[in-house]
């Protein structure tokens, strides 16, 4: 099993997204595709769905990427890397490559959880060896705030905006975690870059094993999020800590969950620094984060109970 | 040696594929397209070809898998019809801007609604103008040359653009013709090894491929999009001047049939045209001086070519298996009435509509065209200049 880097050796190793990109300032995409890029012992290609983290990294004639690295569309990273990965299988099954390449998607909630999820399904159901890497910021932040199936209950968003009759998103998050697990590929793991060292081991252990690896990575958004730039570490730490998005990873079907918080901290905590959420602390809308806390409390026992299931 | 056979256009445009022998196939299963993908996916698990499938949930990915495997570096194939080629229309532009040389059989047929399975050309006139290569095929024989063609073409190093071999569904795909294949070997010689091109698999070049590009240079882009487009029809030629010395068979951009001498003459595409050329025959044993000119290269449309080709005629008919709904007249008609606008001396042009969602198109028809065209030539006059023929009105 790969063993996590120490900050000494990672300081070493080449960065291959380089700064100079137009993401906005403190955002987590970046920093996720840093770590993750720096936790491989191989050789990548990348592939990235049209988003946030696409449009900033490659504006013609510049790109951050010191790897190879392939856009296609929106919805179809998945199906483009298994053509890539494909080729690389013929050409090697034909000698005409010799070394050990390793391939990672990446695409943001919008085009994972909702257009690119056929194409996700897709390949991960045929077995390509790649990891894709999903990093959720919780809405369509490209085009401006968006609702996407993986904005989280509550939250305003620009098509779901908080008025005065609608009081945010009104439908729970989808589990994409769970659904790529429901796939039986060998190895989904949920990670958050405040938690470095966990994400980085899970990438690399999920680089060691061969076939379709899946990773849903948080990733704040101060623009869409509606917090200072600084905080994008703080509050995936709380996302983490409140059990907002639990640290864990599945494992040919056997669930781990990689950090347990010593408390548990009320999910107010995330909530509160967030503008998204502001209208929540409306004395009107408490019923509504008691309702967001009943869910949290509900799938983070589910998952203990899950976890459970193997160990006992 | 070539060797004589009696199959169905499936299957002859398989075993093109078979011999070329492409590194990778992303496909999905579509009507009438479906057996020619069955049949190749029998070489793989045969071992008759080294080729990796990628059997895809949709179009879409096939198109988008195609477009990664294509710029990883190899020789890539995929086919489709109607709803599938719809479905992939996004990923086609991102194929051909990429300027990457998949090569696609297209079995032609209808688009819904209503449904029909049946052969008409509303998909492949539907994507056009997607910046693909399309090559047009009247019969088995040539959907199989065509396609080993298209790989010379597609792949050419002034070229490096995505192309389409369009047949008709069902008329051609499913009916078993006499054909002559060539001999393995002298496939793969034609087509020659897959030449890299900043390839994505190149981890010590590494490249970045589906940049952003903003209105500083993106109409730069597109000009050089442009200008590669005018140079596809020499490639199209030079590859066929190679391919008659391999097969005897000869190409052009167009078919001419009986047209040096012609007054009035029918512009048609594909299996049609088979039928139209007997129709043709009987009109010149009556003296009738009629003719067929049969487009083969689409798209880029060689207009200039076709104006030259046409300038002379009294009259001529359009006969389109697509229609565009609210525009004018038939695409095939809106590009030949084009080529002909510079010649202060053209002929009279008028377009019919047939054959939609495979209805028969029959000799009578084209007899029919024809009448009206001697009618037309005589008296310079023209009752319809726009008309369904073989419907219910």
């Amino acid at each position: 099993m790969a063993k996590a880097l120490t900050l000494k050796e990672l300081s070493k190793r080449e960065i291959n997204i380089s700064s100079g990109h137009r993401l906005c300032s403190g955002c987590g995409a970046p920093i996720v595709v840093k770590m993750v890029l720096l936790a491989s012992d191989y050789p990548v290609v990348a592939a990235n769905a049209t988003g946030c983290l696409e449009v900033s990294t490659c504006i013609s004639d510049y790109t951050s990427w010191k790897i190879p690295w392939i856009h296609n569309a929106f919805e179809n990273a998945a199906a483009t890397l298994s053509g890539v990965e494909t080729m690389y299988r013929s050409l090697k099954k034909q000698g005409k490559i010799s070394q050990d390449i390793k391939f990672i998607a990446f695409g943001g909630d919008g085009g994972t959880y909702d257009i690119g999820l056929q194409s996700l399904s897709g390949a991960m159901e045929r077995g390509h060896d790649m990891l894709y890497i999903c990093y959720d910021n919780g809405a369509y932040m490209n085009t401006g705030i968006q609702r996407s199936s993986a904005t989280p209950f509550g939250a305003d968003t620009t098509t779901r905006p908080a008025g005065s009759v609608v009081p945010g998103k009104t439908e729970k998050r989808k589990n994409l975690t769970k659904i790529m697990a429901a796939h039986n590929i060998p190895y989904v793991a949920q990670a958050s870059p405040s938690h470095w060292s966990d994400l980085m081991k899970k990438v690399r252990k999920a680089l060691e094993i061969s076939g379709p690896k899946f990773m849903n990575i948080m990733a704040p958004c101060n623009r869409g999020w509606r917090t200072r730039t600084d905080d994008a570490i703080m509050l995936s730490r709380l996302a983490v800590e409140t059990c907002f998005w639990p640290l864990y990873e599945i494992e040919n079907g056997v669930t781990k969950i990689t950090f347990k918080p010593k408390e548990k901290k009320p999910v107010v905590d995330f909530l509160k620094p967030q503008g998204r959420f502001k209208h929540l602390f409306k004395p009107e809308n408490e019923g509504l984060l008691a309702k967001i806390q009943t869910d949290i409390d509900w799938e983070w026992e589910k998952l203990q109970k899950e976890e459970a299931c193997f160990t006992s | 040696m070539a060797k004589v056979v009696a199959v169905t256009g499936n299957e002859a445009v398989a075993n093109a594929l078979r011999q070329v022998n492409p590194d990778v196939c992303a496909v999905y299963p579509i009507t009438p397209q479906t057996e020619m993908m069955q049949r190749f996916s029998s070489f793989v698990s045969d071992g008759q070809v080294k080729t990796e499938l990628i059997l895809v949930e949709s179009e879409h990915s096939a198109m988008s898998s195609c477009v990664g495997a294509s710029a990883a570096g190899g020789r890539v194939i995929t086919a489709t019809s109607s709803q599938g080629l719809a479905l992939m229309w996004e990923i086609l532009f991102i194929a051909s801007g990429t300027r990457l040389p998949i090569v696609m059989p297209v079995v032609n047929r209808a688009l819904s609604a209503p449904l029909n399975i049946h052969g008409d050309h509303s998909d492949a006139m539907g994507a056009r103008d997607t910046g693909w290569i399309q090559l047009w095929s009247e019969n088995g024989q040539e959907a199989y040359d065509n396609t080993i063609q298209a790989f010379r073409i597609a792949e050419h190093m002034d070229i490096r653009l995505p192309a389409m071999i369009c047949m008709d569904g069902f008329i051609i795909s499913h009916s078993i013709e006499r054909l002559e294949y060539l001999d393995d070997q002298d496939v793969q010689a034609f087509v020659g090894k897959f030449k890299q091109l900043n390839p994505l698999l190149d981890i010590e070049h590494p490249v970045s491929y589906g940049p952003l590009i903003l209105p500083d240079y993106y109409m730069e882009y597109r000009r050089a999009q442009a200008e590669v487009a005018t140079k596809v029809a020499q490639v199209v030629l030079d590859v066929a001047d190679d391919f008659a010395q391999l097969s005897g068979r000869k190409y052009g951009l167009f078919e001419t049939y009986r047209l040096d001498d012609a007054e009035i003459g029918l512009v048609i595409l594909n299996s049609a045209a088979g039928t139209s050329k007997d129709v043709v025959d009987e009109f010149r044993d009556r003296g009738i001086k009629a003719g067929l000119f049969k487009p083969r290269l689409y798209r880029p449309f060689p207009y200039e070519e076709t104006g030259e080709a046409l300038k002379h005629l009294k009259a001529l008919c359009v006969l389109d298996r697509a229609d565009c709904f609210g525009g004018s007249f038939g695409p095939v008609f809106v590009d030949i009435a084009t080529s002909l606008y510079p010649y202060r001396e053209r002929p009279i042009l008028i377009n019919k509509i047939y054959g939609l969602g495979g209805r028969d198109y029959l000799p009578g028809h084209a007899e029919l065209v024809l009448n009206e065209l001697v009618d037309v030539a005589q008296t310079g006059t023209v009752r319809n200049y726009k008309e369904y023929i073989g419907v219910r009105e």
